[in-house]
């Protein structure tokens, strides 16, 4: 791309051993005071407040290490790697990695929020209870659904609170027995198959024609047997499924319910919501669309919402109001009971209340716009770089995503989307994400350029993959060896990550395998 | 780096037919006939293009091949230095010379054997190397049916470069061969027959990535599928299996010697009969009228038939007195993804029937997950 240099970057490499291998026998960190006799003698033997069976008969092998190494040594490993702050993260397609605005993190981190615990008294919870009930208030306005839970951790679990739902509806009705197929598209996050499997239902998979959900397969299969459909859109491809509206119907009229997730919400935003396309149920992921960080594991927030007919169905406790007073309403008979401890991630929430706070209505609505927009620009930009393709509803636009294909480049050159990949992370940004499973779109990749990205970035992250695709045609080698600048150089070898035998997933596992060859 | 030694058998004549209209090049007449017609040799291009692009890894493998255009003009044209075994007489190559070929070059020690032709060849190698040994097939032929092909020369040769630079350790599925009789076809009546299976290096590229690990291949994606089909079998039914590497798990979890290619019989989980022509299933009905049959069916070859290929024991008339509610099909997510969407097709011989079964089926992919797919006639 004209004008864009690309950075000469180098990642920190330090060759940093594994922690187990650090340390040295009888080394310390911080040396502990003796406690005062007095109050040795009030609180008693240490080991006595440990029951019998509950301790260790011999020591942890744990390296001994001071506090100074130990930290030298995570700092270390934090600069080798690249993350949402470091890179311009637009690869994560689905993932929609916004900024997180830091201000939030004071909000969280104020005691009056983490010194908050669990266990207190209802009566002096109610900062909390209000800011989690005015955040289902808002996410009511986005989605157009009566009521909304925050206990779930995050968006597979809110998939999986659906077909519990699902299943206690149907039982209710008496009819759970005979209703135990639930339909899924080919390119609705898998976890939508997944958690009505995991909840006893079969899955059936509508297939696409060109791209969308095949509104004549749906009909060939719904039932009396139907119980409901988990669908998204738009689809991980970044299509819209005009049709959506016929797709709940179709379901409503054989006596199922339709579950939308919207995990990823960040395309229609302030837009479309489910209640007009006839759901009765969805989802939002707060840590994706709602600016909570995403990634690491981090705590999560699937924020789950129904109409008034399922509320009743609602995992316990859900925060109510009477008055200017906020409860945890436990006394509610048809709940699907708990489903996570106490009352859900709610730094979480305090976090998604706050930037919608920040935003505003029109906000929210400009940022769905901007993040569309951003997506027109890098999917201009890409798909006039010799062999990547948008397959499928050609001509047809795309919203905040697109599932873009390097098989012709594969096909030409042999170095395809996992190879790009590689090469990728050379030029001091993360490498992108290809798909979920499985690959109906070849070769695949899935970038997503949600608002936050200046058009400076969308530039440079397209002139990275121009430059990886020029070079697979030009210089192969270099391709061949990527990376060259990172402090991790690709695994040696893959497949014993593949082999039960070899693969270790603790330093034990590692040490008893390593041992038996 | 010690180099990997891949056979290379091409079978110069097939594909001839195709261009000409002759539907196949096997018999001698025919390829006279073909080349009177104006028909050029298909597959020496087509091996070329493939060597080209596996020319990236020439110096990490070593080339054994058979004489002139069986594979050494086509190698040494593209850049290899090849070890040459046997003797053929140019111009006048024969099915035996491919079999004959196969079995030299894996006695001499390749570790992959890429043969480029048609289901004919696919065939002869078959018969020299059964199921016990890795093959891949460079597409060649006029109208291919069997599996052990790759879906073009290029992608044939990107697998062939994942098997060497993995020396060869990678995962293996099994994929069929089919036998059509030419003859037949020319008189436009399609006779395809399972003939056998081979092993060829598993396409991953198509259902997940190597990074994402866990990648167990074709096996436990049947094994599911098996157990599905045991989970929901029901009493006193009589399931007619049809041959394919997936029924043929489910066999084998039940403990039951089914036939390879024929149809076998299962009630309340044992052996009612095996390897049943058409007459035997109708008799079988004829004898049992009231009671419930089944079939198990799997989607045969490359192009995704349903009945009509390599399964005509299943004739129109059994297919009817089943009915189309009793049609279990079985697919991997892989065989169905390498039909890029296209429908499953149906050949019963009765267009009637092929219209009736026309819409979508419900595919058993694996433990209680269902595919919907289009099936056209």
């Amino acid at each position: 791309m004209k004008g864009i240099k690309l950075r000469n970057y180098h990642a920190a490499k330090y060759d940093e051993p594994i922690i187990m291998e650090m340390g040295v026998k009888g080394r310390r960190g911080i040396m502990v005071p003796p406690v005062h006799e007095e109050i040795a003698e009030s609180a008693g033997d240490i080991k006595d407040l440990i029951p019998e069976k509950a301790r260790r008969k011999t020591a942890p092998n744990l390296p001994e290490i001071d506090q100074y190494h130990t930290l030298m040594h995570f700092l270390r490993l934090s600069q080798m790697t690249l993350g949402m702050e470091t890179g311009i993260d637009i690869g994560e397609g689905t993932c929609t990695m916004k900024y997180s605005p830091k201000v939030n993190e004071e909000l969280v981190r104020s005691p009056k929020m983490a010194d908050v615990h669990p266990l207190q008294p209802e009566s002096t919870l109610q900062g909390i209870l209000q800011i989690t009930y005015e955040l289902r208030n808002y996410l009511k306005a986005i989605s157009g659904l009566d009521e909304f839970s925050m206990q779930t951790g995050g968006g597979a679990h809110a998939t999986y609170i659906n077909a519990c739902i699902t299943r206690k509806y149907h039982q209710d009705r008496g009819e759970l027995e005979q209703r135990n197929e639930v339909i899924t598209t080919q390119f609705t996050h898998p976890c939508n198959a997944a958690t009505p499997a995991t909840a006893g239902f079969k899955v059936i998979f509508l297939p696409h024609k060109n791209g969308y959900p095949d509104i004549d397969a749906l009909n060939s299969v719904v039932s009396d047997r139907t119980a409901a459909i988990h669908m998204t859109n738009p689809e991980d491809t970044g299509i819209y499924n005009p049709r959506v509206k016929e797709f709940t119907k179709i379901v409503h009229d054989a006596g199922g319910l339709c579950f939308y997730d919207q995990a990823n919400a960040n395309g229609i935003m302030g837009i479309a919501r489910a209640r007009e396309a006839g759901f009765d149920a969805c989802h939002f992921n707060l840590h994706k669309t709602f600016s909570s960080p995403h990634g690491c594991e981090g705590p999560a927030g699937g924020a789950y919402g129904c109409t008034e007919a399922l509320a009743p169905y609602l995992p316990i406790p859900l925060v109510t109001r009477t008055n200017d007073h906020y409860h945890l309403d436990f006394d509610r008979p048809k709940s699907i009971g708990k489903v996570r401890s106490f009352f859900g991630n709610l730094e979480v929430v305090l976090r998604a209340y706050a930037w919608i706070r920040s935003m505003g209505p029109e906000g929210l609505k400009t940022a769905a716009e901007i993040s569309v927009l951003n997506n027109q620009y890098l999917t201009h930009l890409l798909l006039q770089i010799d062999g990547i393709t948008a397959p499928f509803a050609e001509g047809k636009p795309r919203f905040e995503q697109v599932r873009f294909s390097m098989e012709k480049l594969k096909d030409e050159t042999g170095f395809g989307s996992h190879e790009i990949q590689d090469r990728m992370v050379d030029f001091g940004i993360q490498s992108y994400w290809l798909s979920h499973h499985p690959y109906v779109v070849p070769e695949p990749f899935t970038p997503e350029p949600c608002e936050t990205y200046s058009k400076e970035d969308i530039e440079y992250w397209a002139s990275v993959i121009e430059q990886a695709c020029k070079e697979a045609r030009e210089t192969p080698e270099v391709i061949r060896k990527a990376p060259h600048n990172q402090a991790i150089h690709r695994i040696k070898d893959f497949e014993q990550a593949e082999d039960a035998k070899r693969w270790a997933t603790t330093w034990r596992a590692y040490q008893r395998k390593r041992k038996n060859g | 780096m010690v180099k990997t030694k891949i056979g290379l058998i091409v079978n110069p004549v097939a594909g001839m037919g195709g261009k000409v209209g002759l539907k196949g090049s096997d018999g001698d007449d025919i390829y006279r006939r073909a080349l009177e017609l104006g028909a050029h040799p298909v597959s020496p291009g087509r091996t070329r293009k493939a060597l080209e692009i596996l020319s990236d890894i020439k110096e990490d493998v070593e080339l054994y091949t058979y004489p002139f255009e069986m594979g050494e003009d086509e190698a040494i044209s593209c850049g290899f230095t090849p070890v040459v075994f046997g003797a053929i007489t140019p111009g006048a190559t024969k099915p035996e010379d491919t079999t004959r070929a196969a079995k030299e070059l894996v006695r001499r020690g390749v570790s992959l054997l890429l043969f480029t032709g048609g289901d004919g060849t696919a065939r002869n190698i078959y018969d020299a190397v059964s199921d016990s040994f890795p093959v891949l097939g460079i597409p060649g032929g006029v109208k291919i049916h069997s599996g052990v092909y790759a879906a073009s020369p290029v992608k044939a040769a990107r697998l062939v470069i994942d098997f060497v630079r993995n020396n060869g350790k990678i995962s293996l599925q099994t994929a069929e061969v089919m036998d059509i009789d030419e003859e037949l076809i020319r008189q436009d009546k399609v006779s395809a027959k399972l003939y056998g299976f081979m092993k060829i290096p598993y396409e991953r590229g198509l259902n997940q990535s190597s990074k994402a690990g866990s990648n167990p291949g074709e096996g436990v994606h049947q094994d599911e599928i098996a157990s599905d089909i045991i989970h929901n079998m029901d009493k006193d039914v009589i399931y007619l299996v049809a041959p394919g590497t997936t029924t043929k798990t489910f066999m084998d979890k039940l403990g039951l010697k089914g036939t390879l290619l024929g149809i076998d019989a299962v009630r309340n989980q044992k052996i009612e009969a095996t390897d049943m022509n058409e007459a035997g299933i109708l008799d079988l009905m004829k004898r049992e009228p009231d009671t419930r049959f089944k079939i198990i069916i799997a989607i045969i070859g490359r192009q995704g038939y349903l009945f009509g290929r390599g399964n005509q024991q299943l004739s129109a008339d059994v297919i009817r007195q089943v009915g189309r509610e009793n049609i279990i099909v079985v697919a991997t997510e892989n065989k169905i993804l390498s039909l890029k969407g296209e429908p499953f097709l149906l050949d019963t011989g009765d267009e009637e029937l092929d219209k009736e079964l026309e819409g979508y089926i419900k595919v058993i992919i694996g433990f209680g997950k269902r595919q919907v797919y289009a099936v056209s006639a």
